[in-house]
């Protein structure tokens, strides 16, 4: 029983880490732009497509293959953000979410029409697992998790350090503020576009990478990705990585009560929970 | 031609139902349901068990699915009240999830994704399967009329004056002295129960349902009829949900006359038709074809917000 426990956590906080990187997206978007991009979907399939073009078509490696999943993602992300998704936001965050639920629908059949419905895998070697006291883990799956580490902690530093990923984090936190001190929340907002769903992207690939990919990809983890948003607290980045292990490893723990085929239910009864005791989430500061 | 012609009518009569319920809590009072598709399912699960498991009469069903669905809609709300408005997006939207979940796991209750066959409908066994369609044709438009003349009455009560003060500002609401949040709750809970109702005239008229006619798709098709028509407008809600039934056939036949696609490729031609057109008609037309109509009360300003689609 111990070992069995073990072995959920092990891979809680495998696809909690994979599950990181779409929720960062969905959480900065938030807090930058002030709605909820359900999009997120579309694009977290249009990375893994991306990153399965670049690794079965073209034979790049994995890490090339991710860099491209980022690429791709973040260049579909910006430009419909730009022209399909700013335009609404005037009318309000409601209307916008609204407009990104359709969005989701319209780029989830543009995969489907070019690549059909069929389940596709990536081409990666086949490991013995480990084992560790009764504990299996995959090389494949600790691969994954350490990309998703990394894309994390690069996204922090950038976030730290750097000039624009301040000026990002001002303009989150009082845009009236960072417009005076000569932000452009404008390029701010596309460069917000443009990472967040290059991370959803990325996750999408290594989510693809432990089992396959189809058009349904990013709607499948659209729920967790949510839940680990909520379960940190909106608007928060080391929020939704706290946000998506708890879920991670609480859809991994849940299943010793229930059927895998429930693992997603947990999801929203985390929502659900988190909403009615502590609305704003674990680490986060917005929700009125 | 003309059975098939019947059979559209009548889908289209559910859109319009469906419409009617989205209109009265996003059009009326403001609040956001991107869950559109599992309050339908709850209706048609709720009419289909009450009348094929317990064998109660077809009126039970509907009462029961309406009932069941205000009830979802009441929780769902509670939860979110005191937070913004996206947070009820996303519990909707999940909440959908977990219905379809719920659809294709409880095997002993709903039969999982083989769907419940053989649900009861009014006089089937006795009229010809044409003479049923028509029959069933006209009770359809009799309940989406009943649910307009019903909602055209409560828009412009008091009540529903309340509602639109909400949409438009809750916090002059507030201070006016309303109880935001039971009115928000009784909105919600009333555009779910026809949601439901929805889902009740659906299932008593194919007479089989499973979780796969539940898909999130749906959610889209009834904003488009709303944005289309013109949200926060009864009528408009009802000729949108003739333009949405009008897409969904004319795209039907329109991709098949498109050579060289595969099956899958013209489903997601239509699809994509549908999220592109919903985009569309929020950009250039976002007041709908019918907008609502703006009371005038002494000269208009021109102040308040913007029209919103």
């Amino acid at each position: 029983m111990a070992a069995q426990i073990a072995q959920l956590i092990v891979n809680g906080l495998i696809t909690g880490a994979l599950l990181a990187l779409p929720t960062i997206g969905f959480t900065t978007v938030f807090a930058v732009l002030r709605f909820p991009n359900f999009a997120l979907a579309s694009h977290v399939t249009i990375g893994a497509f991306a990153g399965y073009v670049a690794n079965v078509s073209l034979g790049l490696p994995i890490v090339a293959s991710v860099l491209v999943a980022f690429a791709v993602a973040g260049a579909s992300g910006a430009a419909t953000d730009e022209w399909v998704l700013k335009p609404l936001r005037p009318y309000g965050a409601l209307t916008a979410a609204i407009a990104s639920i359709a969005l989701t629908v319209a780029l989830e059949n543009v995969v489907r029409f070019s690549f059909g419905n069929e389940l596709r895998a990536y081409d990666v070697p086949l490991y013995r697992d480990w084992r560790f006291l009764g504990v299996r883990l995959g090389p494949q799956q600790v691969e994954n998790g350490l990309l998703a580490a990394a894309a994390v902690a690069a996204l922090f530093a950038f976030l730290r350090f750097t000039r624009i990923g301040k000026a990002m984090r001002a303009v989150a936190d009082n845009p009236t503020l960072a417009s005076i001190k000569g932000i452009d929340a404008d390029l701010v907002g596309r460069l917000v576009a443009f990472v967040a769903m290059g991370l959803a992207g990325v996750g999408g690939m290594l989510v693809g990478l432990n089992s396959s990919i189809d058009p349904l990809t990013g709607f499948r983890v659209i729920l967790s990705v949510f839940a680990g948003a909520v379960v940190g607290g909106l608007g928060s980045v080391p929020g939704a990585v706290v946000g998506a292990l708890v879920v991670g490893i609480g859809e991994e723990l849940s299943l010793v009560v229930w059927d895998p085929t429930y693992r997603s239910a947990f999801g929203f009864l985390a929502i659900l929970l988190v909403l009615t005791f502590r609305p704003r989430g674990l680490l986060g500061e917005r929700a009125y | 031609m003309a059975s098939y012609l019947v059979s559209i009518a009548t889908f289209a009569g559910i859109y319009a139902i469906l419409t009617l319920g989205l209109n009265v809590m996003w059009g009326l009072t403001g609040m956001i349901n991107l869950g559109l598709a599992g309050f339908f399912a709850v209706g048609a699960y709720a009419s289909a068990l009450v009348t094929t498991a317990l064998g109660a009469p077809i009126w039970l069903g509907f009462a029961t699915s309406a009932v069941a669905a205000a009830l979802a809609g009441a929780v769902l709300t509670a939860s979110t009240l005191r937070l913004r408005g996206d947070y009820l997006a996303i519990v909707t939207l999940g909440f959908a999830e977990l219905v379809r979940l719920i659809a294709s796991n409880e095997i002993w209750l709903t039969r999982g994704t083989d769907g419940i066959s053989g649900i009861p409908g009014p006089l089937r066994g006795a009229l010809s399967p044409a003479d049923f369609n028509l029959l069933y044709f006209g009770l359809v438009v009799l309940g989406a009329g009943a649910v307009l003349v019903l909602t055209q009455r409560i828009a412009f009560s008091p009540f529903g004056r309340v509602l639109r003060s909400i949409r438009d500002d809750d916090g002059v609401a507030a201070v006016a002295g309303k109880h935001v949040a039971r009115f928000k709750i009784a909105a919600f809970a009333l555009g779910s129960a026809i949601l439901g109702l929805a889902g009740a005239f659906y299932a008593h008229y194919t007479s089989y349902i499973a979780p796969d006619i539940f898909r999130p798709l749906i959610t889209i098709y009834i904003f488009l009829a709303l944005t289309a028509g013109g949200t926060g407008n009864g009528v408009g809600a009802l000729v949108g949900a003739l333009i949405v039934m009008a897409i969904l056939e004319g795209t039907r036949f329109l991709a098949a006359e498109i050579p060289g696609l595969s099956g899958v490729q013209t489903a997601a031609l239509r699809e994509f038709t549908i999220g592109a057109a919903l985009i569309v008609i929020m950009r250039v037309r976002p007041r709908g074809l019918i907008p609502e109509p703006v009371p005038m009360l002494g000269p208009a300003t021109g102040g308040g917000r913007e029209a919103r689609p």
